[in-house]
């Protein structure tokens, strides 16, 4: 074992996998931050749509959370991979496939999330919001979602370390995130336990941080807004 | 757009083989994941709870840092950084013995052993003190308890969120494609590269997977069904909002 190979390549680990600084179009940050907000505007769509009252809204959303969760992510990365080629004539760079697939996958899962937060509104809420005369839509943007969105603030925190470590699938089409960055690392080095070894403490860093906090948001039932 | 639809081919030549070969391997480092997964999620998630500071502290230290870190890097490391430290007449046998194979066992059995003690660990979490209280005082051992009593409850409580694990673990068995087990996935993607069909590949794949998990999923509500503890668990058309 020789840990000087961190050492050595360090900076190309980090700036370029982890934040996405370097000459590759890469970054795990860079892939997970836009996914989770752009997957979340999608997300809060689809859940919304799937307490619509209307069957042609609902029954369209919950086919489209059933589908995305009953298939597995590469699969979904893959389908990205080949079909916007197909559809549009040219390939597009790794970072814009991966990141829709990315936000078209985890929008099924927000959609969850933001389901099971609009549903622990209590009931008495909308109707006091019905007794002062709101209307449904003003009555969603200043009364429910406000108090939806600080009841979910946990569990999307921790669909967020997961679509940090699920953009490590990134890899496999080509992106370079901190496990491709590791392999070609590994690839000039031959240093895989090394290597594995400290991509998965820099991981474990990321969203063990993240879930402490998460689960003391949770116990205190405090918001962090 | 102007692509060719060809679905059969799907089923002409060596594909229909392939995909059925595909599934096989699938099913088959789900289920060893799978047993993997389920032992060392009751040992972990029972040690958990244990009145044992020491137990619980290396359960914890488990759990933290395998699910917490992607199951990718996990496949990597089992495949490629484990081997070189192990005694060269293991390193052997593992090269003609589909290494690959049982690293993906390995990555997903550890790493969802890991999701499931804690899936495990709410389970006995739910089941009210007094229970374990009464088991102790009428002489049974804690380990005695736990089997007898504990476990039998906990893991008939948690049928549901095991089930979804489950079904987690089935669909991130394709996650082994990356260390190229001849799984389902990595059929489809080999079929693309043969016939240049990705739509028709991707589709079987991607509707085998469904039927999979659909099929898994109604077979646990079945045994949840036969299982359950008249009482303790509240379910039916109200249970779900």
């Amino acid at each position: 074992m020789d840990f000087r190979v961190i050492a050595d390549n360090f900076s190309f680990l980090m700036l370029q996998g982890l934040i996405g600084f370097g000459s590759f179009a890469g970054g795990t940050l860079r892939l997970a931050l836009p996914a989770i907000v752009l997957g979340f505007l999608l997300g809060t769509f689809i859940g919304l749509a799937r307490l619509a009252r209307l069957s042609w809204v609902s029954v369209p959303a919950k086919i489209y959370v059933e589908f995305f969760r009953g298939v597995p992510l590469v699969m979904v990365i893959f389908w990205f991979w080949f079909i916007i080629p197909t559809l549009l004539g040219r390939s597009l760079p790794e970072y814009f496939v991966a990141l829709t697939a990315f936000v078209i996958f985890e929008a099924a899962y927000l959609a969850e999330i933001v389901r099971a937060g609009i549903q622990s509104v209590p009931r008495g809420q909308v109707e006091a919001a019905t007794a002062t005369g709101l209307a449904r839509g003003p009555m969603m943007r200043y009364v429910i979602l406000p108090q939806a969105l600080r009841n979910m603030i946990p569990a999307l925190l921790t669909q967020f370390i997961v679509l940090l470590k699920d953009t490590s699938l990134a890899s496999i089409i080509g992106y370079v995130d901190l496990t491709k960055a590791a392999q070609i690392v590994n690839n000039r080095e031959i240093r895989p336990f090394e290597l594995y070894l400290f991509i998965a403490v820099i991981y474990w860093l990321c969203s063990y941080g993240m879930s402490s906090y998460a689960r003391r948001l949770e116990s205190t039932g405090q918001s962090a807004v | 757009m102007n692509y060719q639809f060809a679905w059969s081919v799907l089923w002409s030549g060596q594909t229909g083989a392939w995909l059925l070969q595909g599934v096989l391997v699938t099913l088959q480092i789900s289920a060893l994941g799978w047993l993997v997964a389920v032992v060392l999620g009751i040992l972990a998630g029972a040690a958990r709870t244990a009145p044992i500071a020491l137990l619980r502290w290396l359960a914890a230290a488990y759990v933290e840092f395998f699910r917490n870190v992607p199951l990718l890097v996990w496949m990597f490391f089992w495949y490629f950084g484990t081997p070189p430290l192990l005694p060269h007449a293991v390193q052997e046998w593992l090269l003609d013995h589909s290494a690959e194979f049982w690293a993906g066992v390995c990555a997903l059995g550890v790493y969802h052993g890991a999701r499931f003690s804690e899936v495990i660990r709410a389970g006995i979490r739910s089941i009210p003190k007094t229970q374990f209280e009464a088991a102790v005082s009428t002489g049974l051992t804690v380990f005695q308890a736990y089997r007898l009593i504990i476990l039998p409850i906990a893991l008939r409580l948690i049928i549901p969120p095991a089930t979804n694990e489950t079904l987690n673990l089935l669909k991130n068995s394709s996650v082994a494609l990356t260390i190229s087990v001849a799984e389902l996935t990595f059929q489809t993607r080999q079929i693309e590269t043969y016939t240049a069909k990705a739509f028709e590949a991707l589709a079987a794949g991607t509707l085998i997977y469904l039927a999979l998990c659909l099929a898994i999923a109604a077979v646990m509500s079945q045994v949840e069904r036969r299982v359950a503890i008249p009482g303790m668990i509240a379910r039916g058309p109200s249970g779900e909002l």
